[in-house]
């Protein structure tokens, strides 16, 4: 094809794939809202069959931790995700997803260095800077406490 | 009425949330790793500012099923561990309060990358 720098700087902006902010929120809106009324509506049905409220708020991440884990086995998750984008992310499925997906994608590297170590390629940093950042807040916290 | 009601809160709460990273994710060249991090953390500036317990309050798992709800627990389990035992609370609350999720995700991710194999990317 022949054309000067401006004609392909044109013709490439035409043709390079335009970034769906609308679409791409409307569907994390509608993927990550369903997937919170459903731990909601499994909450109730938890304290329904007589599960303590504790307990409850303990299973129902735990059940979407699972859930999230064996579809992201079976290879259904990847699809889901690249629908949803945020919505599937954001919810502690997409914490449960980055496990499953990097411990099996490195299985060849054997167990400890492939599947123990790289498990936590995500989900390491999130629990390194959740755990820090809720140490410094107990010690402000405590600080507080001791002062005032 | 209250269970759907509670439903709906659940829904745009949750839902608001993952729009929120969805724009960082589109406009910015931030990782969803970074979004993790950043989400993961905000709850527990958030929480510990006392902010995010009215979100939870309002809409139950819309707020805890994010990842900024993970945060919300870290931050809740410290400030009850340092209430009940003082400075040590800090390093100890955090962990024990969302211990459940953390083992189960180690669990279940492990059990499962042994059952499955690794998928060709389409």
């Amino acid at each position: 094809m022949d054309m000067n720098r401006n004609e392909y700087i044109k013709y490439s902006k035409r043709h390079s794939k335009k970034s769906p902010v609308i679409a791409d929120c409307a569907k994390a809106f509608f993927v990550g809202g369903f997937l919170c009324a459903c731990a909601e509506a499994l909450s109730m049905l938890f304290l329904s069959l007589g599960i303590d409220g504790n307990t409850a708020k303990s299973l129902v991440p735990i059940t979407f931790i699972f859930l999230a884990g064996l579809l992201t086995g079976i290879g259904i998750f990847d699809d889901i995700a690249r629908f949803a984008g945020a919505g599937t992310l954001v919810p502690i499925t997409g914490f449960a997803n980055s496990i499953v997906a990097s411990a099996i994608d490195d299985k060849s590297e054997g167990f400890i260095l492939g599947v123990g170590a790289k498990m936590f390629t995500v989900a390491g940093p999130v629990i390194v800077y959740g755990t820090l950042s809720s140490v410094i807040y107990g010690v402000i916290y405590w600080l507080a406490g001791v002062i005032f | 009425m209250d269970f759907l009601l509670k439903l709906i809160r659940a829904f745009i709460i949750g839902g608001a949330l993952c729009v929120i990273a969805q724009i960082f994710i589109d406009k910015t060249r931030l990782t969803p790793a970074r979004i993790l991090v950043a989400y993961v953390t905000m709850g527990v500036i958030l929480g510990g500012a006392g902010v995010y317990g009215y979100l939870v309050d309002f809409a139950g798992c819309g707020a805890t099923l994010p990842l900024t709800g993970f945060g919300y627990s870290l931050s809740q389990g410290v400030k009850k561990a340092v209430d009940e035992s003082g400075l040590i609370g800090a390093l100890t609350g955090g962990l024990t309060a969302t211990a459940g999720g953390i083992a189960a995700a180690i669990s279940f991710g492990y059990i499962f990358s042994i059952i499955f194999k690794s998928k060709p990317k389409r």
